[in-house]
């Protein structure tokens, strides 16, 4: 199978969905053009045209709302947030607006649209561009949260997301727009709230998103040298969360680790593991361990940055612990 | 009072007369709803406000679009909804326009193109403004017009989406009514210098009108929808009015920011209700009699609706988790 970029495998998805569905536009800063400053768009404005590919000024509130209207008037505006963190000046509509409009409407308004961001630090962006917020949206009942792992989730979650009736909200992880992997030629889609078991293990299981699966992968790949056998779960979409396949696992291997690069407290990874404690407690021989980034705003310093994400030695050494029974005081 | 330009326009004027009475009606009776402890919550009044709602809503069609804000009973009405629904919503009752999932600060009607009332103040310019990228991009003909009031003029995203209304030519009407008071602050205390220049800084023609009138609220309404219509919207009004009742009803003792002076010179000099009826017997448009009947029969439309919504079932329990989602 060939293999492209996760970033190709995006402007596949975006362009195909485009073709299919006229009512579809992409609306946010640089989309045009100059095809955002990951180059995530290019050429989509050259085939599309300047309709149907919009560029605005650097008011994220004010295109975010935009969107919202149009999807409720019956277009399916396709969001694009230059960066995750600006997703703090965009909340009220996100939040309060696009999450609330069909249940307060008593199911007679849907808001049909894609906001596409993204999180992941190591760049040496500093705190300001740097954040995994998906803890944030997924908090809000009416939105949908998917974190793609690879170019090929991020082509099929994408098209999926495009044709959802609900606002649905993609964190891409900037560090792995130029990671290759297997995709398709053909179509399909990667329905949401189905996990995908990514490796098969009887030991423990390694809960991780986007990123991280791959951190897992590799603690996965370090564990198995020393006989430990570790299955590698990704749940794709944590809103709505195939809780089913998780629980499933951790009845087997009896432990888990949930990795996700959000910060740790109040985040992703407590409530995956809250739920696995509540359903799965007398199946558990060890707590399930949170691991997520450290609880500080991100720092420049790659001395000081790269120490606030999991790393897969991190989650080896950790999942050496629990394996042996030993009780882990986590930062 | 604006011209009333023939008798041609009997039906529409008596039309506006009574969409505006069924308003004030509407309000009254939501008031005497809260006042007997029967609706759930908190409302507010749209009373002495009935000539903006009316003298815009009247120049739209269904397939136009409006949004609405937390005091927006008045839009939903002169856009076109019913009394039982809207009372049902208010009651929190099963057959509300929002199976009373939205309550009086959300009610939304699309049927007749009102994509819902905000409870965020300015919280809906930028759906407003959405809808007419939408039209434009489909090439709909359909103009939207964004209600707000003078308090939302100093939210930061007007600005933001009246820029980009300007720079693609977007057929969207912003109408800001300024009824005098920000919730309980004085306009003139929270909005420095002009508010049309505000709009007109984007480049977007802005007016200035009185509020209390209807028919030149709807003529110059009319004017810009067949404007935006071509394509050559945006366009601003500040319509100049004034709400009788306080920030919301529960807001009774309010002479520390407004006289009862004031508040009676409203009523009594320039009620847009009491003005429009005056100009229409004066016009030979309609008689006293004939206009008092009509009084009567919306007075007796709006307690039948009450009624009706009093005695309407609540949703069952199963519908709380309903709507999260759409299929």
């Amino acid at each position: 199978m060939r293999e492209i970029t996760l970033s190709q495998a995006v402007n596949e998805a975006l362009a195909e969905e485009m073709r299919r569905d006229p009512t579809t536009f992409i609306i946010g800063e640089d989309v045009a053009e100059a095809g955002t400053p990951f180059k995530v768009l290019s050429g989509l404005v050259e085939e599309f045209g300047t309709d149907r590919v919009i560029d605005t000024p650097i008011s994220e509130p004010g295109f975010m709302g935009l969107a919202v209207g149009a999807a409720m008037t019956g277009a399916r505006p396709i969001v694009d947030l230059m960066f995750g963190d600006f997703i703090f000046l965009i909340m009220d509509q996100l939040c309060n607006q696009a999450a609330k409009i069909h249940y307060m409407s008593g199911g007679k308004l849907n808001v049909p649209l894609v906001l596409r961001t993204n999180m992941g630090a190591t760049r040496r962006s500093a705190a300001q561009h740097s954040q995994s917020l998906q803890a944030l949206v997924a908090h809000i009942p009416g939105l949908k949260v998917a974190m793609p792992s690879s170019a090929y989730e991020a082509k099929g979650l994408m098209k999926t997301a495009i044709r959802d009736n609900n606002p649905v909200v993609i964190f891409e992880d900037k560090l792995m727009y130029q990671d290759k992997a297997p995709v398709p030629e053909d179509e399909y889609l990667i329905p949401f709230g189905e996990a995908n078991v990514k490796r098969e293990g009887k030991d423990i299981t390694l809960i991780a998103t986007s990123s991280m699966v791959q951190v897992a992968e590799k603690a996965a790949d370090m564990l198995a040298a020393e006989g430990i056998e570790a299955e590698v779960i990704d749940p794709r979409t944590i809103v709505p969360l195939d809780e089913e396949t998780l629980l499933e696992s951790v009845k087997k291997t009896s432990r888990a680790i949930v990795i996700d690069e959000g910060h740790q407290s109040y985040g992703v990874t407590a409530e995956i593991a809250s739920r696995l404690n509540e359903k799965a407690f007398y199946h558990l021989d060890a707590p399930v361990l949170r691991m997520g980034a450290m609880d500080v705003p991100v720092p420049f310093s790659p001395a000081l940055e790269d120490i606030t994400v999991p790393t897969p030695e991190g989650v080896a050494e950790n999942a050496r612990k629990l394996c042996a029974g030993e009780l882990i005081h986590a930062a | 009072m604006a011209k009333a330009k023939s008798k041609t326009n009997t039906e529409d004027y008596l039309r506006m007369y009574r969409q505006m009475v069924r308003i004030r009606t509407f309000e009254d009776n939501a008031n005497q709803l809260y006042l007997s402890a029967k609706m759930p919550g908190l409302t507010h009044m749209y009373s002495g406000e009935e000539a903006v709602a009316v003298g815009i809503c009247e120049a739209l069609t269904d397939d136009d679009r409006i949004t609405s804000t937390h005091r927006g009973h008045g839009h939903c009405v002169a856009k076109g909804a019913e009394f039982k629904e809207m009372f049902c919503e208010l009651l929190g009752k099963e057959e509300g326009y929002c199976r009373g999932k939205g309550g009086s600060m959300h009610i939304a009607d699309q049927s007749h193109g009102n994509l819902g009332a905000n409870a965020i103040v300015g919280g809906s310019m930028g759906i407003a403004t959405g809808s007419a990228l939408r039209a434009k991009l489909n090439g709909d003909d359909d103009v939207t017009v964004c209600f707000f009031g003078d308090g939302a003029t100093a939210q930061g995203l007007m600005y933001e989406v009246m820029n980009m209304a300007a720079l693609w030519k977007l057929p969207v009407i912003y109408a800001c009514e300024n009824n005098g008071y920000s919730e309980y602050t004085k306009t003139e205390e929270i909005a420095a210098g002009s508010i049309t220049a505000r709009a007109e800084a984007f480049g977007i023609e802005a007016f200035k009108i009185d509020g209390q009138d209807v028919l030149a609220v709807n003529d110059l309404t009319q004017k810009l929808v067949a404007r935006c219509r071509k394509g050559e919207g945006p366009f601003f009004i500040e319509l100049e009015t004034y709400r009788y009742h306080g920030h919301h009803v529960g807001d009774i003792n309010r002479e520390y920011y407004r006289t009862k002076d004031e508040e009676k010179d409203w009523k009594s000099n320039r009620d847009p209700i009491i003005r429009f009826r005056a100009h229409l017997v004066s016009e030979g448009i309609a008689t006293e009699e004939e206009l008092d009947a009509m009084n009567a029969e919306v007075e007796q439309d709006a307690a039948d609706a009450v009624a009706y919504a009093e005695a309407a079932n609540y949703p069952d329990q199963s519908e709380v988790d309903m709507h999260v989602y759409a299929e």
